[in-house]
């Protein structure tokens, strides 16, 4: 499938890049790695009368990690963030996600800010975004804004932004270094895109018990999405076997995934739970310090 | 759109419309057959090349964006006549038989061992999981990459 025409534009400054959207009446795309965004194009799924293209605009792929958390420039790529030794140690959760991200070919191209961008539920950053209470900074022709993770997703492949904002970068808070967290994903061939996969993170009381309790799921419906139910039945208990099981049950009752001809919805349901099972288990089990 | 990058070491220049893929390009324009088009949308892996040192897809990159760039296809992994060893493991092993997926299988191992010269079995199965092949069944490909480590270690210690 060859791409469709359009008109191409490599500016060199950010400002440029959202003067050429601006001025394209919604029609113009701006693009990072172009891995997800290529086959769309190929498959007719989008057809813009320009692509801008992000890689001469300076200053979007650095990673910074400092008291102030984690910010990672948009045009980061996946290699970039599992080449980034501190991250293993000031954000374990996210090298452990995207160690799951496509296969090598892809991962030396794709970038944060185009997956966060072309919002599929299937993929990884989303949902780590999500469950992580990210901040995704984007720059318009009205100016610069913060947007919460919750708010950027609003269906499949859809974001908040508009026509002529780019995301520049995605902000997480400090993360503890006595934090807990889990990452299982399941997919029929390693690299593909997820039947199902969960990301969770608690802190631990005084007591030992469960508090600040996030729990995301890939692939369970139009967005990433919090398993809230789950959350709550976790909340305040001491992670045993007990308390795994009933989280367990409440993940896979509280989601609703459509099945297709890669799993039935009933398999989906089943699998939510097994994965969040294992995430629990990978989570109480991991030593911290 | 005018471009200017290398390819193989040799300065090319080309004339291409924005839609052209990279591998198109290489394909069309360059005359550059080595590089093979199997999906065009990033999911067999025959077309990968190697850009700036990444393995890449060239379906899934455009001519235009190759602009100031070094491209290394499977035509320019051996300089001289003669096969490079990673060639010479594949034939020893019999790791190719149609030879479709041959061009992106030795791309992606070149770049993964010149990076690598250490990477472990499960490593290159793991990376080679994005290059599809339908004829070998993938045994010979890992025997074949496994017996070629030794030249890119050696080609380390030489260096160093």
């Amino acid at each position: 499938m060859k791409l469709p025409n359009f008109e191409y534009q490599a500016p060199a400054s950010l400002a440029e890049a959202v003067a050429l959207l601006a001025g394209a009446d919604g029609q113009a795309r701006p693009i990072a790695g172009g891995q997800s965004f290529l086959p769309i194009m190929a498959f007719r799924l989008a057809e813009p009368s320009m692509l801008v293209d992000l890689r001469n605009i300076p200053h979007l792929n650095k990673i910074d990690v400092s008291e102030k958390g984690v910010r990672i420039g948009a045009m980061v790529r996946w290699r970039d963030l599992l080449d980034d030794a501190r991250l293993h140690e000031a954000f374990p959760l996210l090298p452990a996600a995207i160690d799951h991200v496509a296969h090598y070919q892809i991962r030396n191209r794709g970038t944060v800010g185009g997956s966060l961008a072309h919002a599929d539920p299937a993929a990884e950053m989303p949902t780590i975004a999500l469950t992580c209470d990210a901040q995704i900074e984007v720059v318009g022709s009205q100016g610069t804004r913060m947007i919460a993770a919750a708010d950027l997703f609003t269906g499949p492949l859809m974001t908040s932004l508009a026509s002529d904002e780019i995301i520049v970068s995605v902000h997480f808070a400090v993360w503890p270094a006595t934090r807990r967290w889990g990452f299982q994903e399941f997919s029929r061939r390693r690299g593909d895109f997820a039947l199902c996969g969960v990301a969770l993170s608690y802190d631990e009381d005084p007591q030992g018990k469960a508090c600040n309790v996030r729990i995301g799921a890939i692939s369970m419906g139009d967005t990433p999405l919090l398993l809230t139910r789950a959350e709550a039945t976790l909340t305040g208990q001491s992670v045993d076997a007990v308390a795994i099981a009933a989280a367990a049950a409440a993940a896979s009752a509280e989601v609703d995934p459509a099945g297709d001809i890669h799993a039935s919805a009933r398999y989906r349901k089943s699998l939510v739970g097994t994965l969040l099972s294992r995430a629990l288990e990978d989570a109480s089990h991991r030593k911290v310090n | 759109m005018s471009i200017t990058f290398e390819v193989n070491g040799k300065a090319v220049a080309v004339d291409v419309t924005p839609r052209m893929t990279l591998a198109d390009c290489l394909r069309h324009e360059l005359k550059l057959t080595g590089t093979h088009v199997g999906c065009e949308h990033g999911v067999c892996g025959a077309c990968t090349v190697i850009v700036n040192g990444d393995a890449v897809r060239s379906c899934l990159m455009l001519a235009v964006q190759a602009q100031g760039a070094s491209v290394t296809t499977v035509e320019g992994l051996s300089q001289a006549e003669g096969l490079t060893p990673l060639q010479t493991a594949f034939k020893t092993h019999h790791a190719l038989q149609c030879g479709f997926c041959t061009p992106g299988m030795l791309t992606t191992l070149h770049a993964l061992l010149s990076e690598e010269p250490d990477a472990s079995e499960e490593r290159i199965r793991d990376v080679i999981s994005g290059n599809l092949c339908r004829c070998t069944g993938y045994i010979t490909i890992i025997e074949a990459a496994m017996d070629a480590r030794a030249s890119y270690q050696q080609g380390r210690s030489d260096k160093s």
